[in-house]
């Protein structure tokens, strides 16, 4: 493991404790709501802001270099690291070379040898020919892209990435991401990328920390945190609906009420996790094989590309999405009563 | 537009504009010539615009790192400094120049070790034109680059300190690139103020043609004697510092535009 | 008094000359008689130079004293600010000005009721700060250009008279400031920044204790005239005439002398 940070911070009511370690060539997806204390975290990182308390120290050949704790802090321009802005903050009065150069220049970089490393890596980002025009010259994707060349250029050890595709239209933002893909398996330090769209955090992270009211809430994979949401906000983020409650074999006792029949048996505090696609409505209660069989009510439904997505009320709450033919024919709308369906295979639990 | 707001904005600028109408009507333009080829008025123009200019340089240099500190810094007691800054602004010139008199006047606090020690008296030389007028012009200075500071976004410092800039450089390099339309605004407005100063000038460096006797001394001396020679030398200050104004304002202003929205 | 001896050696000559003055404004005055009456009512408005201010706020104050219907209000102020607003149509009562061009510009524009009649003269006098640290004797140490020192300028009547003064000396003045007015100079006197300036007796006499006057004899080529008049559209005449009359009683003059001037010499 390469940076270790325990970062304690107190913003007004919020108290920020927050544990993270990325290892060298690691992405850490730091994931959460508006509000939670990410970008907190994020400035503690890079030393723009001084923590109330933790340690945050990296490690370096034959020992580690401590940048906060108790008696420490070092300030920002002394950490080798890089930031990608989420509006990329390229400086306005500099061309875009100059932009990428400024990193070199300020570590004592010949202005000519700065400018020429700063081309090589605006080809790289695809920036090749619009060295000499403006920040504002430049489209969304491309200033984030120079914003990218410009916090990688001097090689840093750590990169921070502060929601760095929010600001880009849905277009942009796919084809940023693959190359920001592209980029970061090639990037040999540690970086941490902050973001509240679990799909930036699924697509570039090897690993997710979800971060609520300050505090780490849930640690694992993309794929993991995917399939196995610990909270209603991860739930929510990747589309499923989280039902927390008591395991007794193959049946779960719901907190809020109901039973769940599920494929593997299970004990104790648990949690189920049902995937909306997995969720089948009826006009009237369907005979036959599904153990899971319960009334709801349509509270809304929202439109999801071909498939409409609908939010359950009752016993079991649910999500629920159906083909948009589907919904037609089922006539549905809100406040309407169906039978919903899952089978007990497709239920997934898992303990709390 | 709503005529609440409509009626006294036309009020305001004909109450702004009458006086400089009057002084046009009443030039005596047949006489203009003559009275500007008298070597005193060449003598003190050229004077208000060294001493102006002399005057901006010196607030640049200690202005704005005075904003910087007003805007930036952490510093305990800002708003006291503030305060501080811009007392000048509302301390009537005469006086300034007696409060100069006091620290740098040969019988001053500071000016009488100058005087004692190196025989250097600062009142009555060009010198004290420069620092009277600096004395009532830098507040402007200073409340100008402040504010430009304040709207400016301060990520963008953020930003070049993880690029490994210090705050020197990042001041140097970002910060004031940034501000530099505030900067050039409130220069401008520091040097048509120190163009224009006459309390603390007089009271201070005292009138002494071509020492110390800047342009609106030779007006307001005018105007005990020969009121139409006053009359000429007012349009002579008039016209030099719009037209600096103007040619300020395309060539260095109107290029910066606003970098940051 | 903290005056040098040849000053105060012509104040003293001055008093002689205003005991003897005196006499003929006396017989001719009704001031005290009008005064002692009391009957004078309404606002009495005095335009004055700036130099009468001490003398004529006291000699309102004595007006109103006798006549405790009347309001006196003064405007101290340059003369030719004055002259300008008097020209302008100033509701003014009285004009008392420090020289006699100011006091033509109001004549020849019609506006002085019957001749104006000179009350006081002034002459300059050299003001040093106290102690005289330069060591100025008289007119010639304003020729020494390593000496600090200030002189009105020449558009203003202090600097007029100060030219004249030099030429009739054969001093060429090596002044450091050309003042705007004579208190400006008197100021920096009084703060020390300069060693010596040409200012008047009165303003040597009004700064007492903080400068000290040195009289010279070639001020007497710049004998200063203060002319007062009543304005022909003054709003309150009787009040106006009390006034005038006020003035040049042996008891005005005796101000006027404490005060640094001298009674007219004819």
């Amino acid at each position: 493991m390469s940076l270790r940070a325990h970062v304690v911070v107190r913003r007004g009511a919020l108290l920020v404790d927050v544990d993270l370690t990325v290892a060298d060539g690691e992405v850490l997806a730091v994931l959460g709501p508006n509000g939670a204390g990410k970008s907190t975290v994020l400035r503690v990182l890079a030393g723009l802001l001084a923590p109330d308390g933790g340690r945050v120290a990296l490690d370096v050949p034959g020992g580690e270099v401590v940048w906060d704790d108790d008696e420490v802090h070092v300030p920002p321009h002394q950490r080798p690291l890089g930031v990608v802005f989420q509006d990329h903050l390229l400086f306005p009065h500099l061309s875009v070379t100059d932009n990428v150069a400024f990193g070199l220049r300020t570590r004592g970089v010949r202005r000519a040898a700065a400018r020429t490393t700063a081309g090589a890596w605006l080809d790289r980002v695809g920036l090749a020919g619009l060295g000499d025009r403006r920040p504002t010259q430049l489209s969304g994707g491309q200033a984030q892209r120079a914003a990218l060349a410009r916090a990688l250029v001097g090689e840093p050890r750590l990169l921070l990435l502060d929601e760095p595709l929010s600001a880009l239209d849905a277009r942009t933002r796919l084809t940023v991401r693959a190359e920001l893909r592209r980029h970061l398996a090639e990037f040999a330090g540690c970086t941490v990328l902050v973001s509240h769209d679990p799909v930036d955090a699924m697509a570039l992270a090897d690993r997710v920390v979800v971060v609520e009211d300050g505090v780490v809430v849930q640690e694992g994979t993309p794929a993991e945190v995917a399939r196995m949401p610990r909270t209603d906000y991860v739930a929510r983020l990747v589309g499923l609906s989280l039902l927390p409650g008591q395991g007794r074999g193959t049946t779960v006792v719901l907190d809020g009420g109901g039973v769940v029949a599920v494929g593997e048996p299970a004990e104790g505090p648990v949690f189920v996790a049902v995937r909306p696609e997995t969720v089948a409505l009826y006009p009237a209660r369907p005979e036959g094989s599904p153990r899971n069989v319960w009334p709801v009510r349509l509270v809304g439904a929202t439109p999801h590309g071909s498939t409409v997505r609908c939010d359950l009320g009752g016993e079991v709450p649910l999500t629920a999405d159906v083909t948009a033919t589907a919904f037609a024919e089922l006539g549905l709308v809100p406040g309407s009563s169906v039978w919903a369906s899952v089978k007990a295979s497709e239920v997934a639990v898992y303990p709390r | 537009m709503p005529a609440p707001l409509l009626v006294p904005a036309l009020l305001g600028v004909a109450f702004l504009v009458l006086p400089l109408v009057g002084l046009l009507v009443r030039a005596p333009w047949s006489d203009l010539l003559p009275q500007l080829a008298e070597p005193q008025v060449g003598q003190a123009l050229r004077l208000s615009l060294l001493s102006a200019t002399l005057a901006t340089a010196v607030s640049l240099v200690l202005g704005v790192p005075i904003a910087w500190v007003l805007a930036r810094s952490t510093l305990p007691g800002r708003s006291v400094l503030r305060a501080i800054v811009t007392v000048p602004l509302v301390l009537p010139p005469v006086v300034g120049g007696v409060a100069l008199f006091l620290v740098l006047g040969r019988q001053g606090i500071v000016g009488r070790f100058l005087y004692e020690q190196f025989d250097l008296t600062i009142p009555f030389t060009t010198t004290a034109v420069v620092i009277a007028e600096t004395f009532v012009a830098m507040p402007f200075l200073v409340i100008s680059v402040e504010g430009a500071l304040r709207a400016a976004d301060a990520r963008f410092e953020d930003a070049a300190a993880t690029l490994g800039a210090d705050r020197w450089t990042t001041f140097r390099r970002v910060t004031l690139p940034l501000v530099a339309p505030g900067v050039a605004a409130g220069a401008v407005l520091c040097w048509a103020r120190a163009l224009g100063e006459f309390g603390a000038t007089i009271t201070f460096a005292g009138n002494f043609p071509g020492t110390t006797q800047t342009m609106p001394l030779a007006v307001y001396l005018a105007l005990q004697s020969n009121p139409e020679a006053a009359i000429v030398l007012s349009l002579v200050l008039l016209g030099v510092s719009l037209a600096t104004l103007l040619l300020l304002r395309d060539r260095w202003l109107g290029r910066s535009g606003s970098p940051v929205a | 008094m903290r005056l040098r001896a040849p000053l105060t050696l012509a104040a003293a000559g001055l008093l002689a000359l205003t005991a003897c003055g005196g006499s003929t404004t006396d017989a001719a005055s009704p001031a005290d008689g009008t005064a002692a009456g009391g009957g004078l009512t309404g606002t009495l408005t005095v335009f004055a130079a700036a130099s009468l201010t001490d003398v004529f706020t006291d000699l309102g104050d004595r007006l109103m004293a006798d006549n405790p219907g009347l309001t006196v209000t003064f405007n101290f102020a340059g003369s030719s600010a004055l002259a300008t607003q008097v020209t302008q149509g100033a509701p003014a009562d009285v004009f008392a000005s420090a020289n006699q061009t100011q006091m033509t510009v109001v004549t020849d524009a019609g506006l002085a009721d019957g001749d104006p009649t000179v009350f006081a003269e002034n002459v300059l006098a050299i003001a040093v700060p106290e102690g005289n640290p330069a060591d100025v004797t008289g007119i010639a140490d304003f020729g020494d250009a390593d000496l600090t020192l200030a002189v009105c300028a020449p558009d203003v009547p202090c600097g007029a008279a100060a030219e004249q003064v030099f030429e009739a000396a054969g001093v060429t003045a090596q002044p450091d400031t050309l003042e705007e007015d004579v208190r400006a100079a008197l100021t920096k006197v009084e703060l020390g920044e300069v060693d010596a300036a040409l200012v008047y007796a009165s303003d040597v006499q009004s700064a007492a204790g903080r400068v000290e006057g040195i009289a010279f004899p070639e001020a007497e080529d710049a004998v200063n005239d203060y002319p007062i008049a009543q304005l022909s559209d003054a709003p309150n005449p009787e009040a106006a005439r009390a006034f005038l009359d006020l003035v040049g009683s042996d008891a005005g003059q005796q101000a006027l002398t404490d005060a640094g001037f001298r009674s007219p010499s004819n």
